[in-house]
């Protein structure tokens, strides 16, 4: 089992959420972009040094449905960073030992 | 993917509550308070977690007398009552909102960032408002 899942679904635009999980969260963690939260993903937005950054700390994931919805399916997103569908988020919750909202 | 097992009466969970909102502006603080209040009942391991705007919650002298709400601020007294004691705020957001532990209403244990992290880490339950 890993450590913690944490959860971001507020834009990185409007929320500090983001910086906070990445401020608190253990390194070896994993943080999943849902929702609003997507907007962090974008590899050509003003946010994405923030992930970049912190690429050996934790494993970043993006829900791919959140990011087609929001018409960004063919916008690049932060290498390395990887997109899920619903079974994957589903997967991801089962493979951490807890699950973390930064809502 | 391991069986889920129902966890029997004697098991003792670790239940962390993060605060991150100020206290009036909506009413995430309050009702968090109160889902304290009740967990603290079930005799569980619950720690009380303040960061981000969430540490002005325990500002002293809050007087709400012209907005109208609860003063609920008095009501952190209460956690001791019921033996939640693990109460943690974060230094990193205090220092950026320019209080410290004299500005509480309730005593805390001031924490760096990087040392609640590992508190947080250990948690069975994290629930965030």
């Amino acid at each position: 089992m890993k450590s913690m899942l944490h959860l971001i679904n507020k834009s990185p635009f409007e929320r500090t959420a983001l910086d906070s999980c990445l401020r608190l969260a253990k390194p070896g963690s994993s943080i999943l972009l849902i929702e609003d939260g997507v907007y962090a993903a974008l590899a050509n937005a003003a946010h994405a040094e923030k992930i970049t950054g912190r690429m050996e700390d934790f494993t970043f994931y993006a829900l791919a449905p959140d990011i087609a919805a929001r018409g960004l399916g063919d916008a690049p997103l932060i290498e390395g960073l990887v997109a899920v569908d619903y079974e994957g988020f589903v997967d991801l919750v089962a493979d951490h030992e807890a699950t973390q909202s930064w809502l | 993917m391991e069986e889920w097992e129902e966890p029997g009466p004697e098991v003792v969970k670790r239940f962390m509550y993060v605060n991150r909102r100020a206290p009036y502006g909506t009413i995430y603080a309050l009702e968090c308070l109160e889902v304290v209040l009740v967990a603290a009942a079930f005799d569980q391991d619950v720690s009380v977690v303040f960061v981000d705007d969430g540490v002005c919650q325990l500002k002293k002298n809050q007087d709400t007398t012209g907005i109208g709400m609860k003063n609920f601020s008095k009501t952190f007294g209460a956690l001791d009552d019921y033996d939640v004691e693990k109460i943690y705020v974060e230094k990193e957001s205090l220092d950026a909102r320019g209080l410290n532990a004299d500005d509480l209403v309730i005593p805390v244990e001031v924490m760096a960032a990087e040392d609640l992290r590992e508190i947080m880490a250990q948690q069975d339950v994290v629930i965030s408002s």
